[in-house]
């Protein structure tokens, strides 16, 4: 800022102001800790006790048993289930926020008044959490499948929306620009500089989309009543832990093949 | 003339070569779109057809950001108060937000401390991907599933919320904090080590205030994202705030009045939370 | 007739003028190099002529048509007519040579046959023989991100000649080239004006280089054209009105 004091402070200076910084730093770092506790009535004691115990659960229901192994026929139908959920949700989503981010990103966008109205519906549809969009449709469509999709698709469009608008400004603008000089009209300009410039990386974010989509589809399924999700929660709830704890072994399996899988298609296709 | 191709079936000019990359672009495209059309088929939408869908979904968005309103009782206010009403229901997004803020610290301390060993310039290699492999494999469990898991330790509540959203958090941060280690300059930690420094005199030397601005940006991302979690945790797993209470409009009084006013609430801390880490972002170059 | 006749140009971002008032006339197959400090309005007096600036007053007359009248298809087809090359070539760079060059085709196709890439096969031919002239032949179907420089650049002027344009308008084609490429780039555009007679307009920071290559100068200095004649007539004098103080450094390289 103004460098004759900084020519001035000795190191020692420097330092003590260091650490007054860190101490007032750390004071309010645990101020908030403790309203935060209070305010959740966080019992401390319990973190203490639980991880233990949770240990311990773990180890005991780690491995199935026969009655779990029986379940796996209709495990495994859910399971594909909310894969397909998954992947519907995020596909449908990413082909509306490629138009919103069309409308939305400075190179493309056809007038201000649209850039701001797309941006503004994508921050609305990605700022309301996933549960917040679940329990909207519930209310909505009551409890199934649907009421999964149309969450799941909601969170995915705001959020790839942001992404591609992102992906879109930095991949296109040169060529955008070359393309108007050639005289190629605006649909040209979309199909031969920005859709070649940008599409790797947007079926990045989309193979990323679907990963989260599947975990994400958990939670929603326990919100709805639907997929995967929904059949952890009654076993969980009837006590079967030797069955809810297949239902994530199968899911953990699942996520992570999907993760190589598109970490895979990524080197390849970027 | 030049080596030109011929198009096989058409015989015309071709103006391109199949390359690996664009044969694995289209069949990610063809993979995905089919699937996309076979779940639709199988969709059990419990017989609800497209425009009863579509009016449907129109004239509930209508209620919900058109005429939001909570109903005293179910936020414990027993009087015509509005501002009591208001107070109550910011009662519970602070419980939420405290929530969020509860398990970022406890992710960020701990990740913090991995991340120290994690990084590649601080530790072998080996340390740096058993780290790493073990992250993958908690970020592969939903975070509403650990906090199931950690609730039969805890019961539901407050503790299994803030420890079962600390490990996705772990896993995020851990990534964010060992690249920024990573970051720093191979030469300034040489030069330390030359001089006899011991590991902790690096770390508290050299790799933290150099990296603290990063660090400190990226915990409020995670802050951010932990938020949605948050509420999310209120309505699935029993974690209380508002989530819990939108999780009640919703499954006992089928009200979406009140879930758009619970909704409108929530969508204003998560734009203000928005705002600055988009800001941070920017700000520091965090690529995401 | 003047080819391009630029009349009391003028544009404005705000307070800061970047043109102010400037005319000027080109002929017909004239070389024009525009000189001038970075910020003198160069860059915005090439892209006011084929508009992808707004000008804010004066008036651009291209091959007897106002510029800053037409709307739509009918600026569309004139932009057609103008060939552009960039500092940084501006190409698709996942796309093939030839499906850059044949980009240069899009001003006078229709939606569809542009959006699916449905060239004839005599256009096709014809960007095969532009690409065989400026010595690209070998590299036809390479990805465009695997090109060097030099090469990249002449893709950029292959896609401007496939227009068939009446002028090209060139933004520092060499200011991103190591020396040799830079030769090569200004030898083809110099080749371009005197074989096949397009008039070529091109920003230039090297004034050595306009000197050398070009038959007319236009020199900036903060959004008003203060010279404007033949090559030889740019004295030392002239070259610090345009530079003012830069211009120490420019004349002792």
């Amino acid at each position: 800022m103004n460098s004759s004091t900084i020519d001035m402070q000795t190191p020692s200076d420097f330092f003590r102001y260091r650490n007054v910084m860190l101490r007032i730093f750390l004071a309010i770092l645990i101020a908030l800790t403790l309203l935060s506790a209070w305010h959740t009535e966080l019992k401390v004691g319990t973190f203490f006790t639980a991880l233990p115990r949770v240990a311990s659960w773990i180890f005991a229901h780690v491995v199935p048993d026969a009655a779990a192994w029986s379940r796996f026929p209709s495990m495994l139908e859910k399971l594909v289930e909310t894969i397909f959920l998954s992947i519907m949700a995020t596909t449908t989503a990413a082909v509306t926020a490629f138009l919103f981010a069309i409308m939305g990103s400075q190179c493309t966008r056809i007038n201000g008044f649209f850039a701001i109205a797309s941006r503004a519906v994508a921050s609305v549809s990605r700022n309301i959490p996933i549960a917040a969009w679940a329990l909207i449709f519930l209310v909505t469509f009551g409890m199934s499948a649907f009421t999964g999709y149309l969450a799941l698709f909601f969170a995915s469009f705001g959020f790839l929306t942001r992404a591609f608008i992102e992906t879109i400004d930095e991949a296109s603008d040169s060529q955008v620009e070359a393309l108007r000089a050639t005289g190629a009209s605006y649909p040209h300009i979309i199909a031969q500089a920005v859709i070649p410039a940008s599409i790797p990386q947007m079926i990045s974010w989309v193979l990323y989309m679907v990963e989260t989509n599947i975990r994400d589809a958990t939670l929603v399924g326990l919100l709805t009543g639907s997929g995967i999700g929904f059949l952890f929660d009654l076993y969980y709830k009837t006590q079967q832990y030797k069955s809810a704890s297949l239902v994530v072994i199968l899911l953990v399996i699942v996520v992570m093949t999907i993760e190589f899988l598109s970490n895979h298609v990524r080197r390849k296709i970027l | 003339m030049s080596t030109v191709d011929y198009n096989r079936w058409t015989g015309k000019i071709a103006i391109r070569r199949l390359t690996t990359s664009q044969a694995w672009l289209y069949s990610v495209l063809v993979v995905l779109s089919s699937a996309t059309v076979y779940g639709f088929l199988v969709l059990d939408t419990k017989g609800v057809g497209l425009i009863d869908a579509a009016t449907r979904t129109i004239e509930y968005f209508g209620l919900m950001f058109g005429s939001p309103r909570g109903v005293p009782s179910h936020f414990g206010v027993f009087n015509d108060s509005t501002a009591a009403l208001f107070l109550a229901s910011f009662n519970l997004v602070l419980q939420t937000l405290s929530l969020a803020f509860l398990s970022t610290l406890l992710g960020g301390v701990i990740a913090l401390v991995l991340g120290l060993f994690g990084a590649k310039n601080l530790t072998g290699p080996r340390t740096s991907n058993a780290i790493k492999g073990l992250m993958a494999l908690i970020r592969a469990v939903p975070t509403v599933l650990w906090v199931l898991i950690f609730a039969i330790g805890a019961g539901l509540g407050a503790v299994a919320a803030v420890i079962g959203m600390s490990f996705h958090t772990i896993g995020y941060l851990l990534k964010a904090y060992s690249e920024s280690f990573e970051e720093i300059d191979e030469g300034v930690i040489e030069a330390l080590r030359a001089s006899g420094a011991s590991w902790l005199h690096i770390v508290s030397q050299a790799v933290l205030p150099s990296s603290i601005t990063q660090i400190l940006s990226w915990t409020f991302l995670r802050f951010e994202i932990n938020f949605a979690v948050a509420v999310a945790m209120g309505a699935a797993a029993g974690a209380g705030g508002i989530g819990y209470n939108m999780f009640i409009s919703a499954g006992y009084f089928f009200d979406i009045r009140e879930i758009g006013f619970i909704t409108y609430q929530i969508l204003v801390i998560a734009i203000l939370l928005e705002v600055v880490a988009t800001r941070l972002k920017k700000r520091y170059r965090l690529a995401s | 007739m003047a080819l391009l006749d630029v009349r009391k140009l003028t544009k404005s971002y705000g307070e800061t003028q970047a043109l102010s008032d400037v005319s000027f006339q080109i002929s017909k197959g004239e070389f024009v190099s525009v000189i001038g400090p970075s910020g003198s309005g160069k860059t915005t007096l090439i892209r006011c002529v084929n508009r992808l600036i707004e000008p804010s007053a004066g008036e651009i007359v291209f091959d007897g048509k106002e510029m800053t009248a037409l709307r739509g298809p009918e600026l569309r087809r004139e932009r057609a007519r103008i060939g552009m090359i960039f500092q940084h070539y501006n190409l698709v760079y996942r796309l093939t040579v030839i499906e850059n060059v044949l980009h240069g085709r899009l001003g006078y196709k229709g939606a569809i046959k542009g959006v699916f890439s449905m060239y004839d096969e005599q256009e096709k031919r014809h960007a095969l023989e532009i690409l065989e002239l400026l010595g690209l032949g070998e590299l036809v179907y390479r990805r465009c991100d695997m090109l060097s420089g030099g090469q990249k650049q002449r893709v950029g002027i292959a896609r401007a000649l496939v227009q068939n344009p009446r002028i090209i308008l060139c933004d520092e084609p060499i200011s991103s080239l190591d020396p040799s490429s830079a030769r090569i780039i200004m030898d083809y555009l110099l080749k371009i004006r005197t074989e096949m007679g397009i008039t070529m307009v091109v920003n230039l920071h090297q004034i050595d280089v306009a000197r050398k290559y070009s038959s007319r100068i236009l020199g900036f200095n903060k959004g008003t054209l203060v010279f404007d004649g033949p090559s030889d007539q740019l004295s030392q004098q002239k070259i610090y009105e345009i530079y003012g103080a830069e211009a120490g450094e420019l004349i002792n390289d």
